[in-house]
């Protein structure tokens, strides 16, 4: 019994690496996606273009600027001398912000009162504009407290003191990479799993399988293990990168990381196979998967926190196993988390996969073509 | 045989090589052609699957370029100037364009769109049209709901909207009913005679070639001969005889194909078909030392003769020469009891009892009821669409019947535990084996599959590598086998655990006619040692190797019997020998009048 299973396995596996085009599809795009979003997808603002309107052409709006040029964050590309060119620069997206330092700057820092410095924003994407806008406002108040030190004005009556626990750089990285191990084992997985019933439906050997005395339960296992063999190496090589290249601290453990990695292919072979049984053709098996990764993906956490989701599209979060393994992957890295901080997670996608798993294995049978 | 000087040539080949890269491999889909087809005739471009049909049809279209060789269609060089030469030409590929979802005037719309046929001329071109095609009455009917051989004819209509020159059919007959079949043909006569279209037809049916003007025989991407067809039947007359004897026909068959100075030996209804290398009638008591009641009667020569010779005849590569005798592998399956001849144990090993299979409002399957005994085969014959397939998906349990009961071998193999499986084998249409499997890597998956495990496990895949000449490919992926290698590892796949019965999905379809002997050889010599054997087929002749079968139409059992009754049945003072078409027309016109009255 066991042998017949080995040897589904065995050969599912050989079907995927003796097709070039399968091999190519499970060690090329990954590898591409991971540097490709390692590097493109992060929150920290870099170079953002700045034009400066200097009213005053004082020592004190100088060194204002000086430090706007001098933050890794900005770069002033122009340098106005009337505001006519002001919302023209915006609108073209050659500036996203405008500096107006007020013509009383000086003279109010110098009478000790609050000296306006006006920020023009591009409102278009609300997210970098806010961004923004925390960037400036931390130069303004370093330039503030500057000023006050040298001069010997009085200080502001409170100031911050800023430290992050886990991210001390708060640097997106960070947070982005660890969710990738998710994003790309999620979607290898599915689509080895999805797509290998569906293309031997089209080839008819599905039919071939079905009256051989293999059970459905020994066909379903026979897919899911090679789903759960390629998913785990897909994600050794994606958590390595991550360790290794992009300098992500693993603080956790393993053993925590892999039980719930496990527990994780485990959950998106049971909707592959679900979804492979399914459907008549390999097109159709792609078209499902991607209705089921986009708002898998965008329904996880992984970009956007789900405590910020109406309440019926967090109650919809639920059933995503992504949104579960996000919570042990990045607890693992930044947190340290060990086996009892993730034990919490790991359930609910024990249960997605054996109702998954069990949809599947009756859908085989059952499905008409 | 010379291509004559008149009358002029529309299609003119001179040495056409072309060839393509398939993964690592360079495979050569024709070479050397030299070939002409004559100006208003119909030229029948005959040849298995992979001969190179489409490779030919497609380069005279202009839509490959041949790496060498010249290929002048309507005095054009195709080569230089193919746009000039497809406004002249019709091409009807082997899976037709039909949008399913626009009607049959819709889709001629399209056609008359995409061909630039001026608005004026339309009614008057789509009546002839329709006329012609008998597709009158259904304009207004969805493509999608036409039946096989009404979309071949549509298909038909939209490639002559626009009336070309010459008009290039690729298979248009492949798995249509035979009554539309005889009617394609008539279509086909109809635009030779009146509109004095040059037509070039591709078709793997070997009985097609009679109807045609001349043929090109090509086998293997090379011309193995051309002329008319009665040149072709000319050289084998006096040459081919039914053979009788009190042996069993299926025996008989088997000596006669091993006897010397015989090169073709096939079973035909009760007697066995005979072949000679020459032309006299040779001893029997030579022939069959065991048949001493042989008996040989003259008959006329055929056009597949000329074929099975001319590859005979042919230096063949070693490993697919040889076919084995039937002693060697009726030896495999001992624990089943020897039959004699035809005969069949009363115990049924299959019944099926007035099942029905709807889906939705279709019925595919409509009360159909049979029983095959052991040791028998038996065969499911009717064209596409006819519900053959969907019993045959039933009897392996892959589809629950609606209505309706099923046993094979006292199972019913959708609800019966695993094991019940393990009695059957089964070979899918189109040879479905895992492509990206090597040979080898194929053998163990089923064998293991089959619980077979450890020595026997060995022992069965050194056999069926042994029995089926697979050692020359053993390491090929399935993918790059010839079609007849990959019906022979389809075969030896289903046969890895010695099933008392074996389920056959259009076994042979497209396959040469040399390895459609082979593989019936092997049937044959299965069913002697006991196997039960179904069989599914749109190939008429293939039902001449059956004990008994059913034609069905619509869902529905037609006639069920022998393939002696059933074109016994279709005798008439006209028709004195008729083929098993002619029982199956006969019989469907009989079926369509009852429903009529």
């Amino acid at each position: 019994m066991r042998r017949q299973i080995l040897a589904l396995i065995l050969k599912e596996l050989l079907a995927v690496l003796r097709d070039p085009r399968s091999r190519m599809v499970l060690i090329g795009p990954p590898l591409i996606q991971l540097l490709v979003f390692g590097y493109a997808a992060t929150f920290d603002l870099n170079h953002v273009p700045i034009a400066i309107y200097d009213q005053d052409h004082s020592q004190a709006s100088r060194d204002l600027v000086a430090r706007f040029a001098g933050s890794p964050t900005f770069t002033v590309k122009d340098v106005l001398d009337n505001d006519r060119r002001m919302n023209a620069l915006i609108d073209s997206r050659q500036v996203q912000t405008v500096l107006v330092i007020d013509r009383r700057f000086t003279r109010d820092l110098l009478t000790h009162q609050a000296a306006p410095v006006q920020v023009i924003l591009d409102g278009r994407n609300s997210n970098t504009a806010l961004l923004i806008e925390g960037y400036v406002n931390s130069i303004v108040s370093g330039f503030a407290l500057g000023w006050a030190q040298e001069h010997g004005a009085r200080a502001p009556p409170a100031t911050l003191d800023i430290r992050a626990r886990y991210n001390a750089t708060l640097s997106s990285r960070w947070f982005i990479v660890p969710g990738i191990v998710a994003l790309l084992t999620e979607v290898e997985t599915l689509l080895v799993v999805g797509l290998s019933v569906a293309r031997e439906r089209e080839m008819g050997t599905f039919d071939q399988l079905l009256v051989t005395p293999l059970r459905p339960i020994d066909i379903l296992i026979g897919k899911g293990l090679p789903g759960l063999i390629i998913g785990a190496a897909e994600a050794s090589v994606v958590i390595a990168t991550a360790v290794l290249w992009f300098q992500v601290p693993l603080r956790g453990g393993l053993i925590a990381l892999y039980l719930g990695l496990a527990f994780f292919i485990l959950a998106i072979t049971g909707i592959g196979l679900a979804i492979s049984s399914l459907v008549a053709t390999q097109q159709q098996a792609l078209l499902g998967a991607f209705l089921f990764l986009v708002p898998s993906v965008i329904l996880s956490g992984f970009a956007t926190p789900i405590a910020n989701m109406p309440g019926w599209v967090q109650a919809l979060t639920l059933v995503n196993p992504m949104r579960y393994f996000l919570v042990i992957v990045r607890g693992v890295f930044l947190e340290g988390a060990g086996l009892a901080s993730v034990a919490s997670q790991l359930w609910p996608m024990a249960l997605i996969g054996a109702a998954t798993l069990a949809a599947a294995g009756w859908l085989f049978r059952k499905r008409v073509t | 045989m010379p291509p004559t000087p008149e009358p002029p040539a529309a299609v003119r080949l001179e040495n056409v090589r072309r060839a393509f890269r398939s993964g690592k491999r360079m495979i050569t889909a024709l070479e050397g052609i030299t070939a002409s087809a004559a100006q208003g005739a119909v030229t029948g471009l005959i040849g298995p699957d992979g001969a190179g049909k489409t490779t030919l049809m497609r380069l005279v279209a202009g839509l490959l370029r041949a790496d060498a060789g010249q290929i002048e269609v309507l005095g054009t060089d195709v080569g230089r100037e193919p746009l000039a030469v497809q406004a002249r030409l019709g091409y009807m590929p082997q899976h037709f364009g039909l949008y399913e979802d626009l009607t049959v005037e819709e889709n001629l719309n399209l056609y008359a769109d995409l061909q630039g046929v001026p608005r004026s001329a339309r009614q008057e071109r789509y009546a002839q049209l329709l006329h012609m095609t008998g597709l009158g009455p259904f304009t207004a009917r969805m493509a999608g709901r036409l039946s096989g051989g009404m979309k071949q004819k549509l298909g038909l209509a939209c490639t002559l909207v626009q009336p070309p020159e010459l008009l290039l059919l690729d298979e248009p007959t492949v798995g249509v009913d035979p009554v539309s079949r005889r009617e394609l043909w008539e279509i086909i006569g109809h635009l030779t005679r009146e509109a004095h279209v040059t037509v070039l037809f591709s078709t793997a049916y070997l009985d097609e070639a009679e109807r045609c003007d001349a043929v090109l025989l090509i086998h293997d991407g090379r011309l193995l001969g051309s002329g008319p067809p009665g040149a072709f039947t000319a050289e084998m007359s006096g040459r081919s005889f039914y053979a009788t004897s009190g042996l069993g026909r299926r025996r008989l068959q088997a000596r006669l194909a091993a006897a010397p100075g015989v090169i073709d030996a096939v079973i035909q209804g009760s007697h066995v078909r005979v072949v000679t290398a020459e032309a006299h009638v040779p001893d029997p008591a030579a022939l069959v030392a065991e048949a001493t009641d042989l008996a040989l009667t003259p008959t006329p020569p055929r056009f597949e003769d000329s074929f099975v010779a001319r590859l005979r005849t042919r230096p063949l590569p070693p490993q697919s020469a040889a076919v084995r005798t039937p002693e060697a592998s009726a030896s495999e399956s001992q624990r089943a009891q020897s039959h004699s001849g035809n005969g069949v144990s009363p115990e049924p090993v299959i019944i099926v009892h007035h099942l029905t299979r709807r889906f939705g409002a279709f019925i595919a399957v409509n009360d159909v009821t049979f029983s095959v005994g052991r040791g028998e085969i038996f065969g499911l014959l009717g064209a596409n669409g006819a519900g053959k397939s969907t019993t045959f998906r039933m009897l392996c349990g892959l589809l629950p019947p609606s209505e309706g009961e099923l046993r094979v071998s006292g199972f019913d193999l959708r609800t019966a535990a695993a094991t019940a499986r393990s009695r059957i084998g089964y070979m899918a249409q189109k040879f479905s084996l895992y492509s990206d499997l090597s040979v080898r890597q194929n053998l163990r998956f089923f064998s293991s599959a089959y619980r077979l495990e450890g020595a026997r496990q060995s022992a069965r895949i050194d056999w069926a590598i042994g029995e089926f000449d697979l050692a020359p490919m053993l390491e090929s992926s399935a993918r790059d086998l010839p079609l007849g290698f990959k019906q022979r590892l389809a075969l030896a796949c289903a046969l890895m655990h010695e099933p008392n019965i074996l389920f056959l999905d259009e076994p042979t379809s497209g396959v040469d006619p040399l390895a459609r002997r082979e593989f019936w050889q092997r049937i044959n010599a299965l069913a002697e040692s006991g196997v039960t054997v179904l069989v599914t087929t749109h190939f008429m002749e293939e039902t001449e190797y059956c004990d008994r079968l059913v034609i069905m139409a619509q869902g529905r059992v037609l006639t069920e019997g022998t393939p002696e009754a059933i074109k016994g049945a279709a005798h008439r003072p006209d028709r004195p020998d008729p083929t098993m078409e002619d029982a199956f027309i006969a019989v469907i016109e009989a079926a369509s009048a009852k429903a009529v009255a």
